[in-house]
């Protein structure tokens, strides 16, 4: 399991308004392309260095094509970044103020303390 | 040398500014007593009429990353650009300027690696809403040159309690030794209780009430020992999975010393948190 790729997932796509919308419209593409070509990219590090070891697990994948917060949270992602992006993603289609956000929490209400580790 | 004329503490709610200028429909029910509140803490900034502005936050993985984490790092760049692009999507927050006080970046960097802290130091820093949101509330001129701290409370493994105290003491001591005739405010925001990302984000207050009268009290009343006595790095984690952000007001209370008693408190109750914000004039009120 890779929290730190799971993290830099979030990470580089909530920074990318193009890639917001990627993720929205077709996650599969998105995540596919994105484990293909940025995975391991050194972040703010000159062309032609990168990382060689880096991949998602299976159930990482799926977690991220399939945008499931609640699977996330479980797995470790640290929880800033999975809800900033989500919030992105999925908050315009709110009804009214805060819905999308009040439902990301309730979804998780099955976890008390302790969470899981978010350590990397 | 120079004089610390105020120390002031506050959370960095990023909905205030939308808050504050929204009008009409837009314009939330209690946008109005928020506006009230803060013009009030504006005031303890104004009074103590400071030339220079330290200012303590956490970075929110806007610059700093997973791949090279410091735990405290200090700005030094004669100008710092200012929030960023989520943070404009999220909250509509504004694109700022603000300058840099680099003679004072340079000396607390040197003094503070020789009082023992390993400081990281970055020469191109654009900082985000935990720094901005306090311009925004507390100098919305955005006029006086600025030395920005951030701390790691976000990444763990993070250093512990004692350690933001004894940083926050380092700081104090470090600036009034600074050879400068210039009057510096030491401004710091972090969190009472507080949930992101977790299920008791966004619920009708705070996630821990009953933590945060407590935390209130200590810094009131600059309670540093009764502090310590129940806040460790285990259990921040209880009152919600955020509340690392109360070392940041920790760190504040070894600024403001020991058993200093806040000149000014005040406190907002809003829909998932509590906001508090404290001033404490170390060379007595400004009259």
């Amino acid at each position: 399991m890779s929290k730190y790729l799971l993290n830099k997932f979030l990470f580089t796509v909530d920074r990318d308004p193009e890639l917001v919308e990627r993720y929205r419209e077709d996650p599969r593409e998105l995540v596919t392309w994105w484990e293909s070509t940025v995975a391991n990219s050194l972040l703010n590090c000159h062309s032609g260095e990168a990382s060689t070891w880096l991949e998602f697990t299976p159930a990482e994948r799926d977690a991220l094509i399939e945008r499931d917060h609640v699977r996330l949270f479980e797995m470790g992602a640290h929880p800033f970044l999975t809800l900033t992006l989500f919030i992105a993603v999925f908050e315009r289609d709110n009804t009214e103020p805060l819905e999308y956000q009040k439902a990301y929490g309730a979804a998780l209400s099955g976890f008390s303390l302790p969470y899981p580790d978010i350590a990397t | 040398m120079a004089s610390i004329v105020a120390v002031i503490a506050s959370t960095h709610h990023p909905f205030y500014y939308r808050a504050s200028t929204s009008t009409g429909a837009d314009r939330p029910p209690f946008a109005d007593e928020w506006t009230r509140k803060i013009l009030a803490f504006r005031e303890t900034l104004t009074r103590a009429n400071p030339d220079v502005l330290v200012m303590v936050g956490s970075d929110h993985f806007h610059q700093l990353w997973l791949d090279n984490m410091p735990q405290f790092l200090v700005g030094k760049a004669p100008v710092y650009d200012a929030n960023w692009y989520n943070e404009e999507r999220e909250f509509g927050l504004p694109r700022m300027t603000l300058k840099g006080q680099e003679d004072l970046s340079s000396h607390i960097l040197r003094a503070g690696l020789d009082e023992g802290f390993d400081l990281a130091f970055s020469n191109e820093l654009r900082i985000d809403h935990s720094i901005t949101c306090p311009i925004i509330t507390l100098r919305p001129e955005a006029d006086l040159p600025i030395v920005p701290i951030y701390t790691n409370i976000f990444a763990p493994p993070l250093p512990r309690p004692t350690r933001f105290v004894d940083l926050g003491v380092a700081i104090r001591k470090i600036i009034e030794e600074w050879p400068s005739h210039l009057r510096v405010a030491v401004i710091g925001t972090g969190h009472l209780s507080l949930e992101l990302g977790g299920p008791r984000q966004f619920g009708p207050h705070g996630p821990d009430p009953a933590f945060d009268e407590r935390a209130v009290a200590w810094i009131a009343n600059g309670d540093l020992d009764g502090c310590l006595r129940e806040v460790t790095l285990d259990s921040l984690h209880a009152p919600g999975n955020a509340t690392h952000g109360f070392m940041d007001f920790m760190l504040m209370m070894g600024v403001a010393g020991a058993g200093a008693k806040a000149d000014y408190v005040d406190t907002f109750d809003l829909f998932h948190t509590m906001e508090a914000y404290f001033t404490w004039y170390p060379n007595g009120a400004p009259a």
